[in-house]
């Protein structure tokens, strides 16, 4: 490689990247308005580095840039700014013609199983669809390789001639699954792909996942909000808040030892099936106060303003919301950095904590 | 209805009637390959200040039952049999004006898509006031615009006034998501439908709307239907939860009693399916085997049954055996020894409580 990797993901993670992240920017202007020059930071300069059949989790606030993050990586998006790496190639601005064997190689399943079927489509030309577009004739014909496709993701073979709208909508993710499969993709971007789809469902999406990835090798970047999920899927974890990672490592070390405050805001208010009846629980629940707990019961629960992307605060972009805020972090933005005693994971917070999970 | 000897609600009473009775509802669709039964006799009901959480597999019938109660269905291609009572009074089949009067004010739902109910043209503001305007007819487009940064600010939007004035697609996911609990609840409905509402959300973001509909129903006493297919949600907020399989109800009960104490096999299936938090990660979810049936030509007896584990089956090894309950006999939803719980299954009770302790609590599957 021409351009050393300066992100921290170091020399160790870069020798087998398939793909490789470094300051990856996107800035959405605002239209008119009387804030005319103002840009959305939806993603403002994140590193991160993907091996070959490994899973990294993109967890992370609502708004925070995960998506935005996914479609710049499928190039679905331009960046602003920064390096997008696969299989060494800078692959950042490529432009159509680059792109034909990559979108082979890279592919993405949407977050919105609504927005992503063409209605007009029956369910086996939706599926079929990127094999007609590529020209490739898999054994057996079109139609079957598409039946097979569709049952690997649960569907039935009887709804391969109806259409979207006659799907509910955790079959219409099934679809957006069985169509990414289609080309046996070296890297798939999976934007929310089991959030639209019950839990059992789920469980085989996750299982046939991860049959995927040990099988074919394939690696993920998976998108989701269910912290749950993503330990049952993830190798490594990435924790974005408001456009920037704040937290990156391997599974154990996020979900044992978090140290980023806001990480552990997130763990702490998964709701948990063991706590039925949690209601009354919620109800006398107090806020803050810094007691880092497991579960319902010490919940942290984050007060003060959401802040915007527009207008990111000052140094820590968590510290209107953190209970362990100090003057320092209004001043200076934390580094990413390894603070010792957790394998290689980094953290972007000047006071981490380091008291692991019971 | 007689005196029931099947409470409507499974927990305590009022003693008021329920805001919202379902009885033996069914919705039909014709397609071109037959008809579907998407919902198929399904009873249950909704008190003023409680949530009722229906839960069940992707396709099973609860967003097609939250629509019908809406009064959603194109009448041209849907069939719908049953009773909805909304304050006592039956809206099946009311004429479409009638309806939209009710919709918005009296019951409003938020939808499992935020962008199929935002429109992409207009400002989010202007959508929200507009909800608003609906209802409030003598309401200027001033005052029903602050109400609308009002009702976004209150469901955790940043800098409302602003952001009043962007377009759908310029939110987030989570926030379109905010933006639709904003315009539902502009009014203020008695009756709340949540389709799938955290979905799309972060835990934190999530925690915060469903503290956000706790305290609106505090404020307002309205009736929620939540639907979800996450259990850990359901567990949080639901005061009763019913299980949906295959359109119809399998087990209907107080959420303890569901998630503690369950007794469908369905049931134990989603629950057994839950990826823990605290088990090993790397060992295989366990999935309900099986695909899910056919609506359109759904397996005789329990639709259940060729996914079920404890089916009571003809002995294949036995030529000439009769055929086994479960593959012959719809099973009704039955009262179980506890007051208010209900469930769907041939299995006598003895066998099933049995069932659960053995197989499913034991293997720490449900903590
Ligand atoms: N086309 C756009 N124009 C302007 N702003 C945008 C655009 N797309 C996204 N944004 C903004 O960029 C930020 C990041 O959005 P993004 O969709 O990536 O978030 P996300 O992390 O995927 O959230 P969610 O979990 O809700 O899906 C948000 O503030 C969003 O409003
Ligand atoms: N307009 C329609 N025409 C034909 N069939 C339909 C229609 N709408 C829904 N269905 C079918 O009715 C059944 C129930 O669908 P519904 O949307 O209620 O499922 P759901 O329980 O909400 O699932 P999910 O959890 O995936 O949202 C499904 O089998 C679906 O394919
Ligand atoms: S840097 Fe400061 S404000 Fe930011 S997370 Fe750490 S303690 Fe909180
Ligand atoms: S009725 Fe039979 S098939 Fe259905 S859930 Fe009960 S045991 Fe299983
Ligand atoms: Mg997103
Ligand atoms: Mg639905």
């Amino acid at each position: 490689m021409t351009h050393p990797p300066t992100g921290p993901s170091g020399p160790s993670a870069s020798a087998a990247a398939l793909l490789e992240v470094t300051g990856l920017t996107k800035h959405f202007p605002v239209r008119g308005g009387w804030r005319r020059s103002g840009v959305v930071r939806a993603v403002d300069g994140v590193d991160f580095a993907v091996r070959r059949g490994e899973t990294l989790g993109l967890v992370g606030e609502s708004g925070c840039g995960k998506t935005t993050t996914g479609r710049m990586l499928v190039r679905l998006l331009e960046p602003t700014g920064g390096r997008i790496v696969f299989e060494g190639r800078d692959i950042t601005h490529a432009k159509r013609r680059g792109l034909r064997p990559l979108r082979q190689d890279l592919q993405i399943i949407f977050q919105d199983p609504y927005a992503s079927l063409n209605p007009r489509h029956t369910v086996g030309k939706i599926v079929a669809m990127p094999l007609v577009v590529n020209g490739i004739k898999p054994p057996g014909g079109v139609k079957r390789r598409v039946q097979e496709l569709l049952e690997i993701v649960g569907l039935n073979p009887e709804h391969y001639n109806r259409y979207p709208h006659e799907f509910s909508g955790g079959q219409r993710q099934r679809i957006g699954v069985a169509r990414a499969l289609a080309l046996r993709p070296k890297l798939i971007v999976a934007d929310e792909p089991v959030s639209a789809l019950d839990v059992s469902i789920q469980a085989q999406i996750i299982n046939l996942l991860r049959g995927l990835q040990r099988e074919l090798g394939l690696a993920f970047v998976f998108i989701a909000h269910d912290l749950a999920v993503v330990r049952h899927f993830c190798q490594r974890v990435a924790v974005m808040y408001l456009g920037k990672i704040v937290e990156i490592g391997d599974r154990d070390d996020i979900y044992q030892r978090p140290a980023h405050p806001y990480t552990r805001a997130l763990l702490s208010a998964i709701p948990d099936v063991a706590q039925p009846n949690g209601r009354a629980l919620r109800d006398t629940e107090e806020a803050g106060g810094g007691a880092a707990g497991n579960g319902p019961a010490g919940r942290i629960r984050l007060t003060g303003d959401v802040p915007t992307p527009l207008n990111p605060p000052s140094g820590c972009r968590f510290r209107t919301r953190c209970w362990k805020a100090q003057e320092k972090c209004a001043v200076q933005e934390p580094p990413l950095a390894d603070i010792g005693g957790r394998g290689g994971a980094l953290v972007a917070c000047h006071f981490p904590e380091t008291e692991p999970l019971r | 209805m007689t005196a029931a000897v099947i409470p409507e609600t499974p927990g305590a009473y009022t003693g008021a009637a329920p805001y919202l009775q379902v009885r033996d509802l069914s919705v039909r669709f014709a397609t071109e390959d037959g008809v579907v039964r998407a919902v198929d006799g399904v009873s249950f009901a909704v008190e003023r200040g409680r949530t009722l959480g229906i839960v069940g597999e992707s396709g099973s019938g609860k967003s097609v039952t939250s629509l019908a109660i809406l009064g959603l269905h194109d009448p041209k291609r849907t069939t719908i049999a049953g009773q909805i009572l909304l304050g006592g009074r039956d809206i099946v089949g009311l004429d479409e004006e009638s309806i939209r009067r009710l919709r918005g004010r009296d019951m409003a739902m938020i939808f499992q898509d935020p962008l199929s109910a935002l429109h992409p043209y207009y400002t989010v503001g202007r959508q929200v006031a507009e909800a608003y305007r609906v209802h409030h007819p003598d309401a200027s487009w001033r005052e029903a615009h602050r109400r609308a940064v009002e009702m976004l600010d209150r469901v955790g939007i940043p800098q409302p006034a602003r952001r009043a004035n962007q377009h759908p697609h310029e939110f987030s996911g989570g926030m379109r998501q905010r933006a639709m609990i904003a315009m539902a609840l502009v009014n203020n409905p008695e009756l709340l439908i949540a389709d799938e509402p955290t979905t799309a959300l972060d835990v934190t973001v999530q925690a915060q709307i469903l503290d956000l509909l706790a305290d609106l129903q505090r404020e307002f006493h309205s009736a929620i239907i939540l639907i979800t297919h996450d259990l850990g949600v359901v567990s949080q907020v639901a005061d009763d939860v019913l299980v949906m399989y295959a359109g119809r109800a399998v087990e209907y009960g107080t959420a303890e009693q569901v998630l503690r104490r369950p007794q469908h096999p369905y049931t134990w299936g989603l629950l057994s399916s839950v990826p823990s938090l605290h088990g090993d990660p790397d060992a295989d979810l366990i999935p309900i085997r099986g695909n899910p049936p056919s609506m359109i030509h759904p397996p005789p007896g329990c639709a259940f049954h060729p996914r079920c584990g404890y089916a009571l089956l003809g002995s294949a090894s036995t030529p000439g055996a009769a055929a086994g309950a479960c593959e012959v006999d719809v099973p009704q939803l039955r009262q179980v020894q506890e007051r208010g719980h209900t469930v769907a299954c041939h299995l006598p009770e003895g066998k099933r409580v049995e069932i659960y302790r053995r197989d499913i609590a034991q293997a720490g599957v449900v903590r």
